[in-house]
């Protein structure tokens, strides 16, 4: 029925979470505390970075899609484009989304739609992601006092961008309420295990509420795409 | 085999030695022995083995350096992850940044083999009192010199690489091993990127041209100083932790890069540079070692940079690496009767 014009929207929206997100922990690379982590945050910059590439070349031209297009075009979350902060940031940023993006795929992949197959190989990489941000929330959580502290202002700080996770995306068919519902207890669950308190604050303010899905993003994600675009801007029509 | 059996000897007196036996001098030199034959044999030298002491220094010292300069090495190309121009190749950095890493984590390991630890050589490496290749104190300034790197300073690595995988130091030649595929993949895809933009238009060929330029030099000095300036060579050869001198390597490199400059469509920056008959080996221009030394001894175009950098990131780190042990030494005190090991 829709099968052209809905799956494109959908596949933008997850595809530009996935590139987002890569960006951002590819900006991590010869900055980790631990040699291991500059693994591991590689490692999930690349698997976010194959996710992207599978599903903007479902809705056209990855290079041109992600290269091409302006700020107001792209509609991913606010919160994949926070920029990465400290450590203690990027982590709750890592287990924000990737809770909710292990809660996504498996309802994608168990579904008959056009997206199940690229979630039925993501989300065994998403499930590690999930892994990787929870035993590290417990680290820095219910570590020192300087890193529960640093752990409890990330979770303070990124908790208003979690609300647009759930706002339903044309063309996925997924059960958005009890997705949410299913994650606010996941991530409360880490939380109170790492000592944490979880944030009281509205999950949704008057801009971040899916204003990233309609491509109002905050400001430092223009800066963002102007250095990833800017060499591929600079020779048009060049190919690499 | 009769040296293998040497050597075992060797290993069981060094155990003795250690469960309080005195080791004589007559023991010493039985040891040494047995190691020169050993190490003669083409036998491999075991982390529990008897070993001299300055092949252990010399060990920690060249395997250190080479696992800081995968570290250190991560830099000039991570300055480009964010900027590259298709999605393709940005996988493909991400990815070779991330093989440095683990290429790092490697040797570090292996070193420690040896009996030192990685945050000592880190440590050493952040004061300045262990050294990284001196190519990685030069700047990336185009998309270009990812390639640049790809094709001559991995196939300069590798070059001095492949032998190493054969050295008489068990860990590291292992190490090597794995660490040489990796390296092979990454300079062919550096290869790849020069030729994409050697055929591409006409600014991303000048782009690839003047990234070619500026590393030719750097990556010949990556086999170090001539052989008659080499401190440690004729001790390395004689352990078999080097298997030929760093002129050899050297020429060796140059031969296999010409055909595929050509074959590039690009040229190297060197008037001098031609095929000698009579050697059957090309004849090169000479280098600029006072510009090698100079860089060696910190004054580089980048050297400071990157070292801050590693030391930024290592303090920035500092309270993350505490909260992973406060973790640990919480959750095992209160799990598997490990607390008792604490009283």
């Amino acid at each position: 029925m829709t099968t052209t014009s809905v799956p494109t929207t959908a596949a933008l929206a997850l595809g530009d979470d996935a590139l987002v997100l890569s960006h951002r922990l590819g900006e991590w690379a010869g900055h980790a505390p631990v040699l291991e982590e500059e693994v591991a945050l590689a490692n999930i910059a690349l698997d976010l970075l194959g996710q992207a590439r599978v599903l903007l070349s479902l809705a056209g031209d990855e290079d041109e899609l992600a290269y091409l297009r302006e700020e107001r075009a792209f509609t991913n979350l606010q919160l994949v484009e926070q920029p990465n902060g400290d450590f203690a940031h990027t982590i709750a940023r890592q287990l924000y989304f990737s809770t909710y993006q292990h809660l996504l795929y498996a309802e994608l992949a168990a579904a008959d739609g056009p997206f199940a197959p690229l979630a039925a190989k993501a989300v065994k990489e998403v499930a590690y992601h999930r892994d990787h941000a929870e035993q590290w929330t417990l680290r820095l959580g219910d570590g020192t006092d300087a890193s529960h502290e640093r752990m409890q202002r990330a979770c303070e700080t990124l908790w208003r961008f979690t609300g647009e996770m759930f706002r339903p995306v044309a063309g996925l068919d997924a059960d958005w309420p009890g997705m949410e519902s299913t994650w606010v207890e996941a991530v409360g669950d880490v939380l109170r295990r790492a000592t944490l308190t979880v944030p009281e604050g509205p999950r949704s303010g008057a801009w971040a509420a899916g204003a990233g899905r309609q491509g109002l993003h905050t400001e430092s994600f223009g800066r963002m795409l102007a250095e990833m675009q800017h060499l591929h801007r600079s020779h048009p029509g060049a190919s690499w | 085999m009769a040296t293998a059996a040497t050597h075992q000897t060797a290993r069981t007196l060094a155990h003795d030695s250690q469960d309080g036996t005195q080791a004589g001098v007559d023991d010493t030199a039985a040891y040494e022995r047995a190691f020169d034959a050993a190490v003669a044999a083409d036998e491999r030298v075991e982390p529990r083995d008897w070993m001299p002491d300055a092949y252990r220094a010399t060990l920690v010292r060249q395997i250190a350096q080479h696992a800081h300069s995968e570290i250190i090495g991560m830099q000039p190309e991570a300055n480009w992850i964010t900027r590259a121009p298709s999605l393709r190749r940005k996988a493909i950095l991400m990815a070779k940044v991330q093989d440095e890493a683990g290429h790092g984590l490697y040797l570090y390991s292996a070193a420690e083999t040896l009996g030192t630890g990685r945050e000592e050589l880190l440590d050493k490496l952040h004061t300045g009192r262990q050294k990284y290749s001196s190519i990685f104190n030069y700047p990336t300034l185009t998309w270009a010199d990812v390639g640049a790197i790809g094709w001559l300073v991995d196939g300069a690595a590798i070059t001095n690489q492949v032998p190493l995988c054969r050295c008489s130091y068990g860990p590291y030649a292992r190490a090597m091993v794995r660490i040489c595929k990796e390296e092979s993949f990454h300079q062919r895809q550096g290869y790849e990127l020069l030729l994409a933009l050697s055929r591409g238009t006409p600014e991303q060929h000048a782009m690839a041209q003047d990234a070619v330029d500026r590393w030719w030099w750097p990556s010949l000095m990556m086999f170090g100083p001539p052989d008659d300036e080499s401190a440690h060579s004729a001790q390395s050869m004689a352990w078999k932790i080097k298997r030929h001198s760093n002129d050899e390597l050297r020429q060796r490199f140059v031969d296999i890069c010409v055909p595929q400059a050509e074959s590039l469509g690009l040229t190297l920056p060197d008037p001098d540079l031609r095929w000698n008959e009579e050697r059957g080996q090309h004849d090169f221009g000479p280098i600029d070692w006072t510009e090698f030394w100079d860089v060696l001894k910190g004054n580089g175009p980048c050297n400071e940079q990157r070292i801050t950098q590693r030391r930024r990131a290592h303090d920035e780190g500092a309270w993350v690496r505490e909260a992973a042990s406060a973790y640990a030494a919480k959750h095992s005190a209160s799990g598997a009767g490990r607390g008792v090991e604490q009283a």
